[in-house]
């Protein structure tokens, strides 16, 4: 038998010379090296041979093995290495458009409210809603707001015929929150308001937020600092100039409303009102039952689609609610 | 309200810039809105008397006036005015005068006759818009004088918007006693002089109802001229605040009204009977009002009455019957104090407006009733002549407003403000505001008693804000609060809107807001028949006239107006209230909804293009609920008011409904006119339920098995009747259940469909082997041939 091992390996590599491919490969490895293969086979038959002649021929098929091995691993790398050359000829245009569609948009609104939202989050202000058709003792009466107070000609008011109308501002979700829960509050309710008024500069519709701090210790000046910082924050400027200035309402008092002056890229020049604030009204407390000697707070209302176009740049308001796409894409 | 630097400086000497001293009122809570010249700036015209006038030779409309301006000499000028005529004293502007237009006057040759300037309409020197003739000035005016030294030119308007607490505001006297607090100088004006009797003629009145009229002041003048003009520096005051001037007695009444905040009116003696009653309305009185106006006032409203009826609507508006002519020679003049609140029902129920009235309703000096007769009979006598009886007050004590002392307390209002408050500088604020303080300086408590004018000073908070405003909120510090920490538990919370409008973003949705009425015409288009919709009692327009019930009118105007624009394909949401009324109650819930139409992806490469259909609304409703982990989701066909009876479903999450999908009714397509098939979809945010923490399930580590099988069925069998077949056959392998095509066609017959199902197989504690998948698919493919006539496909 001595010879056979050189025989087959001669013979192995003759093959191996001609595979193309992996398979092919294989198919060769487990002819010679395969667990029924020739090479194998040879080494089983060893048992067959005297004793003396064992060692060496032993030694041949194992080493004609070991080459063949060593061939294989070559044959197989370089195979793996031809192909991956292949594969990488393929070219694609990758500047032609991807597929599918591209993504929608949030209304300006919605973002303006979800940034106020944030900003007070951080200020442990939680979010409460109300509903939008509301009492005369909500929206007005509890607010110290009573029956043919002068106040009332402020808010052009839409009523339905059972006497119930539409919230003329979010001041009423206070109301609410105040009659059922207990100081320290601190809430903001964003939400739609409406006002019977319609042109250019008003619109029937629009969005407020209202903030209510209550607790023992608050005042007019930390109003005063949380506004600030609210302002500069939304509007990302630490130089914005802020200016309180006294007004009225009648559910808060001192009451004052908050001028800011933007830099002159937007364009705007002077001072543009934003909000409306003050302490809550001791009147106000006392009709939700709650002591004004012990509790104090502020309250504020934020316009939010006049801080969406000052933010934005928007310069008409009726663009809001058009929902053109031209419009509501460039906040995409 | 409108007050002009000029009249102001009668009152106070304020010795800062007009620009200053706006920005002073307005940080004291008195917004200056406006500030503009009370005239353009004009030079160069003078008086002049109209001395000969002579038709122009070849003109009919002009006249040749010859006129004579003192120390400006006599010139010849044509013109066109009606009202030239001799002995006229008028205004001439001369060559080199500038006049309201900002033109420069000059020589004219009018068909061959020379004019040497121009006479002057108001219109053309800046007083009014009245450019109907020629100015008429007072004949005792001398020639030659400049325009400017008759009436002061170098004027500003300032215009405030008065918050409705300060009704103290609303004259010229209320906003420099303002100026005088926040200048801290002294009013000039002190008091108004009584004008003494030279009658004894008196007008008897009495108080029918002393809680809606608690002071009536009245005063007879006899002999009195009415027929002359309203003085021009008056006339131009009453203009530069905005009042038209009416005749000279009522320019006198709306001139004191200005000057000191308390409303007047003039009756025409001889046109009253009896005597004066101040009483409540009685049932169908009427009256016709000085502009006109018939009006049924009813029960409930103020009238001034005599012994034959009404005569005005109290601190409203003057009869036009009792009122003040030319031709009146006796007046009775009436000041008095209305109650605000009564005063504010009447004007508002009848819905009138007049300055009367907005300073009534706001309030006036409980105090002020006297003085403004006296100082309207002192202009009266001054410019009308005429006989003053004495002053007359009828007050009912009990009822009038009475200032009351307040508690102050220093170390308070430093809370309320965070500040530290000086003592003598809040002393000193109180005296500026004329409040009477009792207490000694370093007293914890004072006791406050503001002027009568001050009715809105109630309360120690109403003081508090005095004090900040005086000395100004920019003093103010900005402190942050101390708050106590908190954790808000619901941030660990789904957000269902939220998470719902980032995903539908995602899809490529735009967010919409529309108006919350909509259309009367879009009344029960959509919703439920058995709701009422609830209409507006005062809707804008018609176009807002419904309080919506379903978000979709909104949207499809919306689409419209985008289709309309040449959108090529448009899909809009809306997250917002919808209102519903059944019986009483009345429902507002949150919802969301879209609508979506034309291409489902934009025109592209390597995609043939597809329409937006039912299915890809039908996914991105299964995404949206899954993205806010909700599972348990069926669509069911359903039928709904507005939509396609073939091409809806009704969405149900755990067997409730929980929103709506389907195809636009084509007539309802049609009336929006509209080509394209429009999809829409509903969500009842409330009717979802509150997303569950996932409970995880261990892996299995065992290979899944996959078979496809395709099963003919008859038409009428729906998909989710085959897949729920599928599962209740099931024998606990089958671990997902997909349907991956529809067949019809060739080798189907013709009332049968074919559906390829991919069915995935996976055992949680072994390697499932062939044999053991097999039993499984027999039982499904038995169950289907017994339940649902299926059959595998050959």
């Amino acid at each position: 038998m001595t010879g056979s091992a050189e025989f087959l390996l001669d013979q192995a590599l003759a093959e191996l010379m001609r595979v193309g491919t992996l398979a092919e490969l294989d198919s060769t490895r487990i002819k010679y090296l395969g667990k029924k293969g020739l090479l194998t086979d040879l080494l089983k038959g060893l048992g067959r041979l005297p004793p003396d002649e064992r060692p060496q021929e032993g030694g041949e098929i194992n080493s004609a093995k070991q080459v063949l091995s060593d061939a294989l691993f070559e044959r197989r790398t370089a195979l793996e290495e031809a192909a991956v050359t292949r594969d990488t000829k393929a070219r694609i245009d990758v500047t032609l458009p991807g597929r599918g569609r591209g993504v929608g948009g949030l209304h300006p609104v919605t973002l303006a409210l979800q940034r106020i939202e944030a900003l007070f989050a951080q200020a442990g202000f939680e979010v409460v809603e109300g509903p939008e058709i509301e009492d005369d003792y909500h929206n007005f009466e509890a607010l110290n707001i009573p029956a043919h107070h002068p106040a009332r000609a402020m808010h052009d008011t839409f009523y339905f015929p059972n006497g119930t109308l539409l919230r003329t501002h979010t001041s009423p979700v206070q109301v609410r929150v105040m009659s059922e829960r207990k100081p320290p509050l601190r809430i903001i309710a964003p939400g739609r308001v409406y006002r019977c008024d319609y042109d250019q500069t008003h619109s029937p519709m629009f969005h407020q937020v209202e903030g209510l701090f209550l607790d023992e210790q608050i005042s007019m000046s930390d109003l005063k600092g949380i506004l600030h910082d609210f302002l500069r924050a939304f509007f990302e400027d630490d130089s914005l100039q802020i200016r309180f200035r006294p007004s009225y309402f009648p559910f808060t008092e001192p009451s004052a409303e908050v001028d800011i002056k933007l830099s002159s890229a937007h364009g705007l020049s002077g001072w543009l009102e934003v909000l409306g604030c003050g302490m809550v009204h001791p009147r106000v407390l006392k009709n939700v039952g709650i002591d004004p000697g012990q509790y104090r707070g502020f309250a504020f209302g934020l316009g939010v689609e006049r801080l969406a176009m000052l933010l934005y740049g928007v310069n008409d308001l009726r663009l809001f609610y058009e929902n053109d796409l031209q419009f509501l894409q460039q906040f995409a | 309200m409108k007050v002009t630097t000029e009249w102001l400086a009668e009152f106070i000497a304020i010795d800062s810039s007009v620009e200053q001293l706006a920005e002073r009122l307005t940080m004291a809570g008195l917004e200056v809105e406006h500030i503009q010249p009370a005239v353009p700036a004009i030079c160069g015209v003078v008086s002049a008397r109209i001395t000969r006038t002579s038709p122009h030779p070849t003109a009919d409309r002009l006249q040749l006036c010859e006129v004579d301006a003192g120390a400006f000499g006599r010139h010849l000028i044509i013109c066109g005015a009606a009202n030239a005529r001799h002995d006229l004293m008028t205004i001439l502007a001369l060559p080199g005068a500038r006049i309201a237009d900002g033109k420069e006057v000059q020589k004219s040759t009018i068909r061959d006759v020379e004019s040497a300037g121009m006479l002057c309409s108001a219109a053309e020197i800046g007083f009014g818009d009245d450019s109907m003739g020629i100015l008429e000035l007072d004949p005792a005016t001398a020639r030659g004088v400049e325009l400017s030294t008759l009436v002061p030119l170098d004027d500003t308007i300032i215009e405030i918007n008065v918050t409705p607490n300060r009704g103290d505001c609303q004259s010229v006297l209320g906003i420099a006693r303002e100026l005088s607090a926040i200048f801290d100088r002294p009013l000039s004006f002190q008091r108004v002089l009584s004008v003494a009797a030279e009658t004894a003629s008196t007008f008897s009145a009495s108080l029918q109802a002393p809680d809606k009229c608690s002071c009536y002041v009245g005063r007879v003048i006899e002999r009195v001229d009415a027929s002359v003009a309203t003085p021009l520096w008056l006339k131009e005051r009453l203009r530069r605040c905005g009042v038209r001037s009416i005749n000279v007695v009522v320019d006198i009444t709306n001139y004191t009204m200005l000057a000191l905040g308390q409303p007047m009116h003039a009756f025409d003696l001889k046109r009253l009977n009896g005597a004066i009653e101040v009483r409540d309305g009685r049932p169908n009185e009427r009256l016709v009002l000085l502009d006109g106006t018939d009006l049924e006032f009813g029960e409930g409203s103020l009238v001034i009455a005599d012994e034959k009826g009404p005569l005005a609507l109290a601190g409203v508006m003057g009869g036009r019957a009792s009122g003040v002519e030319t031709s009146t020679t006796s007046v009775f003049l009436e000041s008095a104090y209305f109650d605000p609140i009564s005063l504010a029902s009447t004007a508002r129920r009848l819905n009138i407006q007049t300055d009367a009235a907005q300073r009534f309703e706001r309030g006036v000096d409980p105090d002020g009733q006297a003085r403004a007769v006296e100082f309207a009979t002192r202009l009266l006598l001054d410019i009308c002549g005429g006989a003053p009886g004495p002053t007359t007050e009828i007050s009912e004590p009990g009822q009038r407003v009475a200032p009351r002392a307040i508690e102050f307390r220093l170390s308070h209002a430093a809370e309320v403000l965070g500040m530290s408050l000086d003592v003598n500088n809040v002393h000193r604020i109180f005296e500026r505001l004329k409040c009477r303080i009792a207490g000694s300086l370093g007293a914890p408590i004072w006791s406050i008693t503001p002027p009568s004018y001050r009715f809105d000073l109630i309360e120690e908070i109403d003081l508090i804000e005095e004090v900040a405003r005086i000395r100004g909120y920019e003093m103010l510090p900005a402190t942050r609060p101390h708050a106590r920490t908190t954790l808000d538990r619901r941030a660990s919370r789904v957000n269902i809107a939220a998470v719902m409008r980032d995903y539908l973003v995602a899809d490529g949705y735009f967010e919409a807001i529309t108006y919350s009425f909509i259309p009367s015409s879009w009344t029960g288009v959509f919703g439920d028949p058995t709701s009422r919709a609830l209409e507006l009692a005062n809707p804008i327009s018609q176009e807002m006239a419904v309080m919506r019930s379903s978000l979709w009118p909104g949207l499809l105007l919306a689409a419209q107006h985008n289709l309309n624009r040449q959108a090529g394909s448009v899909r809009l949401f809306e997250v917002g209230m919808v209102f519903e009324a059944q019986g009483n109650n009345v429902s507002q819930t949150v919802k969301l909804a879209g609508v979506a139409v034309g291409q489902a992806d934009p025109k592209q490469w390597g995609t043939p293009p597809r329409e937006v259909d039912f299915f890809d609304l039908k996914r991105t409703i299964d995404n949206l609920l899954t993205a806010t982990r909700v599972h348990n989701i069926q669509f069911i066909p359903h039928l709904e008011a507005g939509l396609h009876p073939g091409q809806t479903a009704a969405i149900l999450v755990n067997d409730k409904h929980a929103g709506m999908l389907g195809l636009l009714h084509p007539k309802i397509r049609n009336s929006l006119e509209l080509q394209e098939n429009i999809f829409l979809f509903e969500i009842s945010l409330e009717a979802l339920p509150t997303p569950l923490r996932t409970s995880f399930a261990p892996l299995s580590r065992y290979p899944q098995v996959r078979r496809d099988i395709s099963i003919v069925v008859p038409e009428a069998v729906t998909a989710d009747t085959v897949l729920a077949t599928v599962r209740a056959a099931d024998d606990g392998l089958l671990k997902d259940l997909q349907l991956f095509d529809v067949y019809r066609g060739q080798g189907i017959d013709s009332d049968k469909k074919s559906l390829a199902l991919g069915l995935i197989f996976q055992a949680s504690s072994s390697t499932l082997t062939d044999d053991r998948v097999e039993i499984t698919i027999e039982k499904i493919l038995d169950r289907l041939s017994r339940d649902l006539g299926g059959a595998l496909r050959a």
